[in-house]
């Protein structure tokens, strides 16, 4: 494997996460990132969507007519998603039933169309391939992250097993309720993007609008 | 003289631009075929072990409610399945069809079959369910040859899904001991919340027909006194769905006269 072939992996992992860099994919990190077990369950699903659509994607980029061209790339996510749903429900069906619709929303997620429109169509299926799988894992390790804190912060659990002895077990940790509720996925996600602009502030965006000054209004 | 040979054919094909209109219907058709084929052989090839899934969660949940009925526990000591008798009931007359194995019983076969169901009057199909099966099973709790609890499966249509559930009744079978809703579509977060042991905890104790035999219970807004049962907030056809299925499985057109049967020990 190419050296460059590696940067497709690991580029997306921080330097262009999908997550902290490009907002992408926030709906499904707010709902399945309650639990550690979710969150694992949910990542594979996706990175699995997303290297292997743009694998197929890629193959057959050379014959797709650009007219019907997203309507065959979302034909094929989501054939893809409805057989993991399918395989979830016979194998995990404790963990789809906490699922539920967000495995079958992965069909949306911007994440995987973004990657086979915006680079399996255009690069040969190993490169594609990679890269689907670079994003998937830069997806899986936010989501993997933040279902940590929530898990741990809101019930002193981690996969179900007790970490924090709480109060109610006769401990002394108090779960913070906060935790298991969508906004503070939000909040842990405001942090991260935080922490991780001022390690690389390479990924600063420039700001849209600027306040004019007098000066600016002048020479307009 | 055109050329007949398909594989030069093929190939010519596909070396059409990708805007040509054949090939776009062409390679639209293809990669349907072929996801619709991958789709099918998945959802084909895992059914039994989702069925088998789906039946281990149904027994969990009778397990689950019979565990909650108050005071169940302390009557019974441990329910186990061997106290808990399951016969197949003919809905229309109300006795038992002694025919039927009930371990072999498909109840979900039967409500498809022509033969073994009816077609509702829209009228009487307050559950919204179609078809009625012929027969159908219930459970029966008892404990030292006496009857505790009547265990009836029903279901009925709610916003968007069909929705399952067991009804539990009290010996009396006036009063209703538990339901447990096992199977639902509704939406997450909102329908769905007719699966919350809350709301389902309100169920115990209601009352189902007044003296004259006239079924009275009903899930209303700001429910009040022995026969009503507050609906779900923002839920309101879910909930309405619940109502009419049990209101629909405790009427005349079904476990009604099986009941009726019970209670003056015909059966």
């Amino acid at each position: 494997m190419a050296r460059h072939d590696f940067r497709n992996i690991l580029e997306p992992i921080l330097d262009r996460n999908p997550i902290t860099l490009q907002i992408l994919g926030i709906c499904s990190v707010l709902a399945v990132t309650t639990s550690l077990a979710t969150s694992l369950t949910m990542s594979a699903a996706l990175t699995f969507t997303a290297a292997t659509s743009s694998l197929l994607v890629s193959i057959l980029r050379n014959h797709i007519p650009p007219s019907i061209r997203l309507v065959i790339q979302l034909t094929i996510i989501a054939s893809l998603v409805i057989v993991i749903d399918q395989l979830l429900r016979a194998y995990a069906w404790g963990i789809s039933q906490r699922l539920s619709i967000f495995v079958g929303l992965i069909i949306t997620n911007c994440i995987v169309l973004g990657r086979a429109e915006g680079f399996a169509m255009r690069n040969p299926p190993l490169p594609a391939f990679l890269d689907g799988l670079g994003n998937g894992l830069g997806y899986s390790l936010i989501l993997l992250v933040i279902g940590t804190i929530r898990e741990l912060l809101g019930t002193g659990r981690l996969l179900g097993y007790a970490v924090l002895r709480t109060v109610d077990t006769g401990g002394w940790f108090q779960p913070l309720g906060l935790m298991l509720l969508a906004p503070s996925a939000f909040f842990i996600i405001a942090l991260l993007i935080w922490a991780l602009r001022t390690w690389k502030p390479e990924q600063v965006e420039e700001p849209e609008f600027r306040l004019r000054t007098t000066e600016g209004r002048k020479s307009a | 003289m055109a050329d007949l040979n398909p594989l030069s054919w093929w190939r010519r094909f596909w070396a059409q631009p990708n805007d040509s209109r054949a090939k776009t219907f062409a390679v639209a058709f293809l990669v349907a075929a072929v996801s619709a084929a991958a789709v099918t052989l998945t959802a084909v090839s895992l059914k039994p072990l989702q069925t088998a899934n789906a039946e281990r969660e149904r027994s969990e949940r009778m397990a689950e409610m019979l565990a909650s009925v108050p005071g169940l526990n302390d009557i019974l000591g441990d329910v186990d399945a061997s106290s808990v008798e399951t016969r197949i009931v003919d809905l229309a007359s109300g006795t038992y069809a002694e025919d039927v194995d009930p371990a072999t019983f498909d109840a979900t076969a039967v409500a498809a079959d022509p033969e073994r169901s009816n077609a509702l009057a829209p009228e009487a199909d307050i559950a919204g369910i179609g078809r009625r099966p012929n027969l159908a099973p219930v459970h029966l709790v008892r404990r030292d040859g006496e009857l505790l609890l009547v265990v009836l499966p029903v279901y009925g249509t709610g916003y968007q899904s069909t929705i399952r559930a067991y009804l539990a009744l009290e010996s009396d079978l006036n009063t209703i001991a538990a339901i447990s809703i096992y199977e639902h579509g509704e939406t997450p977060g909102l329908g769905s919340r007719i699966t919350d042991p809350a709301w389902q905890a309100q169920w115990a104790g209601k009352r189902v027909a007044d003296e004259t035999g006239e079924i009275r219970i009903a899930v209303v807004r700001g429910a009040a006194g022995e026969f009503e049962v507050d609906g779900v907030t923002g839920a309101t056809r879910s909930s309405n769905g619940v109502s009419n299925l049990v209101r629909f499985w405790l009427g005349e057109n079904g476990f009604g006269p099986f009941l009726a049967n019970l209670r003056d020990g015909k059966v």
